[in-house]
C-alpha cells in the first residue's frame, strides 16, 4: 500500500516540476499553446476559402476537429523535447539513481503532458467557438469526443518518451518536428481524403489521426466527407483501437528503456 | 572474494562491461575504507563513468560484482540507492525553481514526506552556505553556487557514499575552490567520496587514495604521494640560454644524476631524476659554470601528479 502511496506521490512531484517551470517561464508554454491556434486561423481563413467541404457545409465546421487532433498529435513534440532534455541533462539518470518509485518519472511526465494539452484544447476549443464552430451534439457526445482526443494525446504521451529516451541529440528532435507535418497533412485534418490521388488517399484515411477525427466530426455533429470505406465507416471504433494498440506498444518499450538506461 | 569485511564502503571485484565492441570495463577492482576519499582518475573513454553507472545501479555489469555499503548493486538495486547520493557531470537543478524548492523536490523523491522536506532543505541551504539564496531560482546561482546546490541534493539521505562525477568540470577557479571546500567538510563529517576527475590537482587535493584507469581496468593504485614517487624521485631542471650547450649540458646533467636526462630543444630544458638533490644541484652548477654555460633557470622540483599519470597511461598504451 505504502509502495503505491509512494509510486502517487513521486509521480505528483516530478509533474508539480514542470508546472513550477511552466509557472515560471510561461512564454515557451503560451507559445506552444496558440500554434494551433494560429494553423486553424491559416487554413479558416486562408486556405479555408478554396477548399470545398463535401455537402457545402461551412469549412471551418469540418476544420476544428482536424485542428484539435492535431494539437494532439503536436503534443508529441512537448513529451519528446521534454524527456530527451531531461536525458541530455543527465537529469533522469540522477532520478533513477534515487530510492524513488521507478514509475514516477515517466508517470510524472505523462501527468504534467496531459495537463498541458487539455489546457491547449481548451484554448483551441475556446477559438473554435469564436470563429463561429460548435458541438452539436448531446452532452455525453460531447465528452466521449474529447475522451477520443485525450486517448490520443495519451497515446502520442508514450510514443513521445519511447522516441524521447531513444533519441540522441536535438538533430532528432528536429527531424521529429519535421516528420509530424506530414502525419498531421496525411489524413483527414484539413481536406477529405477522397480528394487525394488513389494512394494517398487510402493512406490518409488509415492514419490513426483520420479515425479520431472523424469519430469526433461524428460526435460534434460537425460536416465530414461520405464513409465509403471499411475504415472510415469504423471510425469510432478505429478512434480506440489504434490509440490503445500504439499504448500497448509504446508504454512497455518505454518503460523498459527508462528502467535500462543509457545503457 | 564475497563476504566483505563491514568497514568496506564500495567494493568491485572484476567489473565487466562493453557496449558493442567497446570494451568500457575490463576487470575494473576497488575497495574504499568507509570514511575515505578515493579518486578514479584517467583520461576520457577510461572507463570511470561506466564504474560510477554501475556502482549507482544506473548500468547493469556484463560480468563480476560490485557493492555498496554491502549491498549487491544489481540484486539489491532498490536498497543500495536508499545509501547512495549521486552528483553527475550535468546538473540536476530545475533553473526556474528556487534553490529550497529544488531540495524539497529531491526530498521529496527520497521520500521524506512534506515537513521532513522542508526541514532538510533548510538544514543543506544553511551547511552548503547556500541559507540567503534559498528563495532565489537556481538559475541566478553562480557556477560554484549550483554545484553546492546539486551537491546538498545529493546529501538528502546523509548517503553512506557520495559518488562525484567531475565535480568541477567547467567551473572557473573561484568556484572549483568553493566545492572543494564543501566536499572537505563533508569528508570530515565522515561521509565516504567516490571522486571520478581528469583534474590531477583535484585528485591530489581531496582525495587520500587514487585508482589510475586505462582502457577499462586499474592500472596503478595509492595515495598521491605514492603514485607521483611512480614517476621517480625529485628532479632537477635546467634551462639554457644558448640551444648550442645543449648536447654539454645534456652530458653534466647525466653525469652528476648518474641516469638518462630527458631534453625539450625547443624550450632548451634539460630535466633529470636524480638521488641526492643537493649534492646534484651543487655538483651541476659548478660543472655548468667551469664549463661556461649560462643558464636562465636551475631547479630542484617534486615531481607533479601530471608526470606520474603521464608515465602510468604512457605505459598502459605501450
Amino acid at each position: 500500500m505504502t509502495t503505491v502511496r509512494w509510486a502517487l506521490t513521486d509521480t505528483w512531484t516530478i509533474a508539480r516540476r514542470d508546472f513550477a517551470r511552466w509557472a515560471r517561464q510561461p512564454a515557451p508554454v503560451v507559445i506552444g499553446l496558440l500554434f494551433p491556434v494560429l494553423v486553424v486561423l491559416m487554413f479558416g481563413y486562408l486556405f479555408g476559402g478554396a477548399i470545398q467541404v463535401p455537402g457545402g457545409a461551412d469549412y471551418r465546421e469540418y476544420l476544428m476537429p482536424g485542428a484539435f487532433a492535431m494539437a494532439m498529435l503536436f503534443g508529441i513534440e512537448t513529451t519528446m523535447v521534454a524527456v530527451s532534455t531531461d536525458a541530455a541533462r543527465g537529469v533522469t539518470d540522477r532520478f533513477r539513481s534515487l530510492p524513488m518509485a521507478p514509475s514516477g518519472v515517466v508517470a510524472g511526465r505523462s501527468v504534467a503532458d496531459l495537463a498541458h494539452s487539455l489546457v491547449g484544447l481548451a484554448v483551441l476549443i475556446g477559438c473554435g467557438l469564436l470563429i463561429g464552430w460548435r458541438a452539436h451534439g448531446s452532452p455525453a457526445e460531447t465528452a466521449l469526443a474529447i475522451g477520443l482526443l485525450v486517448l490520443l494525446r495519451f497515446a502520442m504521451l508514450w510514443f513521445g518518451i519511447y522516441l524521447g529516451l531513444v533519441v540522441r541529440g536535438p538533430e532528432s528532435v528536429a527531424a521529429v518536428q519535421i516528420l509530424v507535418w506530414p502525419v498531421a497533412f496525411l489524413a483527414s485534418t484539413f481536406v477529405p481524403p477522397q480528394t487525394m490521388p488513389g494512394v494517398l488517399g487510402t493512406l490518409a484515411e488509415w492514419n490513426p489521426l483520420s479515425a479520431t477525427i472523424s469519430a469526433t466530426r461524428d460526435l460534434f455533429g460537425n460536416p465530414d466527407a461520405p464513409a465509403d470505406s471499411w475504415v472510415t465507416q469504423h471510425a469510432l471504433l478505429m478512434a480506440i483501437v489504434w490509440p490503445v494498440l500504439i499504448v500497448a506498444v509504446f508504454l512497455p518499450l518505454a518503460v523498459r528503456r527508462y528502467a535500462r538506461g543509457g545503457g | 572474494m564475497y563476504g566483505m569485511p563491514v568497514e568496506l564502503a564500495l567494493r568491485a571485484d572484476d567489473l565487466r562491461k562493453r557496449y558493442g565492441d567497446t570494451v568500457a570495463l575490463d576487470g575494473f577492482e576497488l575497495a574504499v575504507p568507509a570514511g575515505t576519499v578515493h579518486a578514479l582518475l584517467g583520461p576520457n573513454g577510461a572507463g570511470k563513468t561506466t564504474a560510477v553507472r554501475i556502482l549507482t545501479t544506473l548500468t547493469r555489469p556484463d560480468g563480476g560484482r560490485a557493492e555498496v555499503a554491502g549491498l549487491d548493486v544489481v540484486r539489491q538495486a532498490r536498497q543500495v540507492r536508499t545509501r547512495i547520493g549521486l552528483v553527475g557531470q550535468h546538473l540536476a537543478l530545475e533553473e526556474a525553481l528556487s534553490g529550497r524548492q529544488n531540495l524539497e523536490l529531491f526530498a521529496r523523491l527520497n521520500h521524506l514526506d512534506a515537513a521532513a522536506a522542508a526541514r532538510r532543505a533548510g538544514q543543506l541551504l544553511d551547511r552548503f552556505g547556500l541559507g540567503e539564496l534559498g528563495r532565489r531560482p537556481a538559475g541566478t546561482y553562480s557556477g560554484g553556487q549550483r554545484r553546492r546546490l546539486d551537491l546538498a541534493a545529493g546529501m538528502i539521505l546523509a548517503p553512506a557514499v557520495l559518488f562525484l562525477d567531475e565535480p568541477t568540470t567547467g567551473l572557473d577557479p573561484r568556484g572549483r575552490n568553493e566545492v572543494w571546500a564543501s566536499v572537505r567538510e563533508l569528508v570530515a563529517g565522515g561521509t565516504t567520496v567516490l571522486l571520478t576527475t581528469q583534474y590531477l590537482d583535484e585528485a591530489d587535493q581531496l582525495a587520500g587514495r587514487i585508482s589510475v584507469l586505462a582502457a577499462g581496468r586499474v592500472i596503478a593504485e595509492g595515495s598521491p604521494e605514492a603514485l607521483k614517487s611512480v614517476a621517480g624521485g625529485d628532479r632537477l631542471d635546467l634551462v639554457l640560454h644558448d640551444p648550442a650547450d645543449l648536447p654539454a649540458a645534456t652530458a653534466i646533467a647525466a653525469r652528476v644524476a648518474g641516469a638518462e636526462p630527458e631534453v625539450e630543444a625547443e624550450t632548451r630544458r634539460v630535466g633529470v631524476a636524480v638521488q641526492d638533490r643537493v649534492s646534484a644541484l651543487t655538483e651541476a652548477v659548478r660543472a655548468l659554470s667551469d664549463a661556461g654555460i649560462r643558464v636562465e633557470d636551475i631547479a630542484l622540483r617534486r615531481p607533479t601528479l601530471d608526470e606520474a599519470f603521464l608515465h602510468l597511461t604512457g605505459k598502459a598504451d605501450a
